[in-house]
């Protein structure tokens, strides 16, 4: 988080509306998701209405409009996984989780994203939480490894 | 004409149409959802195939869409093969994958299109066995229920609202199989033409959310035609009621004025028909000061009589009462005691109005939409002629599409396409207001001032006209030669004196430099200009002169006349009697109060913005004591005079040279066909309820109506009935409103036999 909103509008003098889709990765880079009010504000200097802006901004997975959890969790739904079951992997991390794809768990402990590919076909189905590939993934696994995760927060306190 | 081989059949079509339109219009069945005729094509959701073939030779064919497919000389195609039957099947189970199956729960049922086409494509069986997706519903505000999974993704709605509406706060979010359709929150719809969502989505995403309290299917609505009355564009409307209640209020079709579309005033604003301020039972009071209370008919009239007889009586009518109404009630007190009900404001421009369409000609909205130029003069439209604006609207849109096509030849119905030509540009349409406004944003160039400077800038652009030069920098130069350029042109105005001399003044100046120039003048009310044509004096004369028994025909005079005025005119006058359906200051200082019908349940006729006289059939039977006006104030005469609408009707073209034609509005009550009445009720009407049981076990008699060509009842011609008094749009397999394509000479032009009404007023000026 370096720029703040404002700063970010100032890049972008007289834009119009062919700026918008750079705009919105330039907020989503510096905050890491599009916040109600930086849409408006995005909408006031471009003059647009939000509803505009959501219908663009919602056509593409890359945005997300909820701020990202303590921890990201990738699910890798590319061909390969998708051919080793990864509709399980993200049926289970969802429920685990209890979020869908986008979302981010009340505690903001956790946010989901669903990827197509990771490059690491060889490993298929697998997720990635943060920095970290877990490979060959069943329903199972899932929930232990995001349980580890539970309880090395509640350990920290 | 080119001709088209339908299964080897040759048929002549209009060139610049789509397949789907062209078949459509020829009477074949094809589904579709995503094509509307006011909206074009934008080939999103795949019902609409057919097969076209290379030649004669070719058996093999190609499946196209046909609502993306030009129509041209020579080709071949069949509705009726067996793959794109398939086809069409595998679509719809497609669309229907995620869809509730919830009909029976669902406030669309039964004037479905969703449902038709369903049936039409003969999709009967579900195979799909895994969970739907399914979606939040928004809080859309009073009018608009929103119920998201039953959407098939057509689009239509965005591109109604905001496309064609230029609405702003409803949009497409998401992709693929999470596509929603909605606001970016909940809140209420902004645009003045949401409703229309209500008949664009062919699904029961958007319904009416004010009729969902009646549970009422349309096969068991009773409905008539009628018009809006809540400002001078006099649109086209069907009131539909269900167990005394007015239900919904849906567009009636009229090609020259409405055409698809409402505004929601028109739709949503009736509801004082059901009101809790409806007066149902004649009032009186035994003395001034005593308090008003029920009594009977009888009573009350036997007082209002004795009230009127031999005394000098003043009327003051109303522009919200038929024609007929009012000229009761000038029959009654004389022409020299008629005074017209409206505010000093009112009473000058509607005279003026008046004088003016009588010299210049007027344009309807179709005839709006299809100038080429238009400049709005002082008029805030959005909120005194709603229709009207979205007409300019689409003039604002179209200019720069025809110059595009003309460009890079797109069909004009190439929705999609066309948009990217046009992107931004904008239409000749000039806009000077006393402030912001909706449309400004479409117009190409905008001026805030006084209404006096507004007039200024009017004569401004009359004498550039009149002079043309080669400066350009001025906005009245600007303007000028805009309009000048422009084939038609049409300048709008209405409200104050000043501007519309201006407008007129503009529209003078074109037509001495030989442009083909309409001047539109807005009206307030639903018969402002029917009231102004009848004539009558104005309401403050009758403050000056005061008189000792007053009728004021539905009219509230605190609304019309300074508090002052009005409070001191009223102590000063002994006996009011006040006719009105819902209570208001007036009634409330009535001596006897006589209940009267609305429009939706009355007959009667309006004169329009245009000088068009336009025919309203009651929908339902007032209650016993409730009476249209006209009804009551003919028996306050000494004797009855006209028993039947049709009496008051003749009688008031014999004696106002200006109504000659009014009684050519719409067919008599004579009319019949083949012998019969045109029912009110669908044949499938549920009349056997139990919903009286607790009055009465037998079936309480429909009641009569001597008035109209149409009946109470289920009974009577199954014909399509002439245009002035389609009650209803259905036809086999088509329930929902899209039936209407069946009622059209052609798809989205006129209606068969020619649109309702008839104008008054001709202008003596002939170009
Ligand atoms: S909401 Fe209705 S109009 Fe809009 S896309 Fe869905 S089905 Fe079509
Ligand atoms: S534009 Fe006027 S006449 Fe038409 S629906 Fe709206 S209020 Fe009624
Ligand atoms: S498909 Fe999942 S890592 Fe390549
Ligand atoms: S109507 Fe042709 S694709 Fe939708």
């Amino acid at each position: 988080m370096t720029l703040d909103l404002a700063d970010i509008l100032k890049q972008y003098p007289h834009a119009g509306r062919d700026a918008l889709i750079p705009l919105l990765q330039s907020v989503q880079e510096n905050f890491g998701y599009l916040s109600r009010d930086a849409v408006i504000a995005v909408g006031r200097h471009l003059g647009l209405p939000a509803s505009k802006i959501y219908g663009v901004a919602t056509f593409y997975n890359q945005f997300r409009f909820q701020a990202p959890g303590k921890h990201h969790v990738q699910v890798c739904r590319g061909t390969a996984c998708h051919v080793k079951n990864s509709a399980t992997v993200l049926d289970a991390v969802k429920r685990a989780l209890k979020i869908e794809p986008g979302q981010t768990t009340r505690d903001g402990a956790f946010s989901l994203e669903v990827v197509a590919c990771i490059g690491v076909c060889g490993l298929a189905p697998v997720i990635r939480v943060d920095d970290e590939f877990y490979a060959g993934m069943t329903a199972d696994k899932v929930r232990k490894i995001l349980d580890s995760y539970r309880k090395k927060e509640a350990a920290n306190g | 004409m080119p001709v088209i081989y339908i299964d080897d059949q040759p048929y002549e079509v209009a060139a610049h149409h789509n397949l789907l339109h062209a078949c459509l219009g020829l009477g074949f069945d094809i589904p579709y959802f995503c094509w509307h005729p006011a909206l074009g094509s934008v080939g999103a959701c795949r019902q609409c195939a057919v097969k076209v073939f290379r030649d004669e030779h070719d058996r093999r064919g190609q499946i196209v869409m046909s609502c993306m497919t030009p129509v041209r000389d020579g080709l071949r195609l069949t509705i009726d093969d067996p793959d794109v039957r398939r086809f069409r099947a595998t679509i719809i189970e497609w669309l229907m994958v995620n869809h509730p199956h919830d009909c029976p729960v669902c406030d669309e049922g039964g004037h479905c299109h969703l449902q038709d086409m369903t049936v039409m494509t003969g999709h009967n069986y579900r195979r799909h066995r895994f969970a739907k997706r399914t979606h939040r519903n928004q809080d859309l505000g009073p009018h608009i229920h929103h119920e998201m999974n039953r959407c098939i993704q057509c689009y239509r709605c965005v591109r109604f609202y905001h496309d064609y509406a230029g609405g702003k706060d409803l949009n497409v979010f998401g992709a693929h199989h999470h596509v929603y359709f909605g606001r970016h929150e909940s809140g209420a719809l902004e645009s003045e033409f949401a409703g229309n969502l209500v008949e664009v989505c062919p699904t029961g995403v958007f319904t009416d959310k004010p009729a969902r309290r009646y549970y009422a299917r349309k096969w068991d609505l009773q409905s008539a035609p009628s018009v809006c009355g809540q400002c001078g564009v006099g649109c086209n409307v069907l009131f539909n009621e269900r167990y005394g209640k007015l239900v919904r209020v849906d567009n009636r079709y009229h090609y020259e004025i409405n055409g698809y579309f409402l505004c929601d005033r028109g739709r949503f604003g009736h509801d004082f028909v059901n009101g809790e301020e409806r007066i149902r039972r004649p009032l009186a009071r035994e003395s001034r000061g005593a308090s008003l209370r029920e009594t009977s008919a009888d009573d009350a009239l036997s007082r209002a009589t004795q009230a009127v007889a031999g005394r000098r009586v003043i009327g003051i009518g109303s522009p919200r009462a038929s024609l007929e109404a009012n000229f009761a009630l000038r029959e009654l007190v004389g022409a020299d005691s008629f005074y017209l009900g409206l505010s000093d404001a009112e009473f000058k421009s509607a005279n003026l109005s008046l004088a003016l369409l009588r010299e210049l000609p007027t344009a309807s909205l179709h005839e709006i939409e299809t100038a080429d130029a238009a400049l709005v003069l002082g008029e805030d439209l959005l909120t005194t002629a709603p229709r009207m604006a979205l007409a300019l609207r689409q003039l604002a849109r179209r200019q720069p599409t025809a110059e595009s096509i003309v460009a890079c030849p797109v069909p004009e119905w190439n929705d999609q396409a066309v948009r990217e030509l046009v992107q931004q540009q904008k239409g000749s349409l000039f806009s000077a207001t006393p402030g912001p406004t909706k449309l400004d944003e479409d117009a190409a160039a905008v001026y805030y001032g006084e209404l006096d400077e507004i007039a200024g800038l009017g004569l401004a652009v009359a004498a550039a006209v009149d002079q043309p030069s080669a400066e350009t920098d001025s906005l009245a130069t600007q303007i000028a030669t805009a309009l000048r350029n422009a084939k038609r042109a049409v300048i709008v105005s209405g409200g104050n004196e000043a501007v519309m001399q201006a407008a007129a003044a503009v529209v003078r100046a074109l037509r001495r430099a030989g442009r083909d120039a309409a001047l539109c003048l807005t009206q307030p009310e639903g018969d402002t200009l029917g009231l102004a044509m009848l004539g009558g004096r104005a309401l403050s004369e009758v403050v000056r002169d005061g008189a000792e028994c007053v009728i004021v025909l539905e009219n509230d005079l605190f609304a019309r006349l300074p508090e002052a005025d009005a409070t001191a005119f009223l102590e000063r006058t002994k006996t009011l009697i006040v006719l009105d359906h819902s209570i208001t200051r007036t009634t409330a200082r009535a001596d006897v109060v006589l209940p009267a019908a609305t429009i939706a349940e009355s007959t009667g006729t309006f004169v329009n913005y245009e000088g068009r006289a336009q025919r309203c059939f009651s929908a339902f039977a007032p209650q016993p004591d409730v009476r249209e006006s006209w009804r009551w104030l003919d028996a306050l005469r000494s004797s009855l005079f006209w028993p039947t609408f049709d009496d008051v009707c003749r009688a008031m073209a014999q004696a106002v040279p200006a109504f000659a034609k009014a009684p050519d509005a719409a067919p008599s009550a004579a009319f019949r066909q083949i012998g019969n009445k045109i029912p009110r009720q669908s044949p499938r009407f549920s009349g056997r309820t139990a919903i009286t049981a607790q009055l009465n076990v037998s079936e309480p008699k429909p009641p009569d109506d001597p008035d109209s060509p149409l009946a109470f009842s289920m009974e009577g011609s199954r014909e399509q009935p002439p245009p002035a008094l389609i009650a209803r749009y259905w036809a086999p397999g088509w329930n929902s409103v899209q039936a209407l394509n069946k009622f059209q000479q052609e798809i989205g032009g006129p209606l068969r036999g020619g649109d309702p009404g008839v104008r008054l007023i001709e202008p003596e000026a002939k170009p």
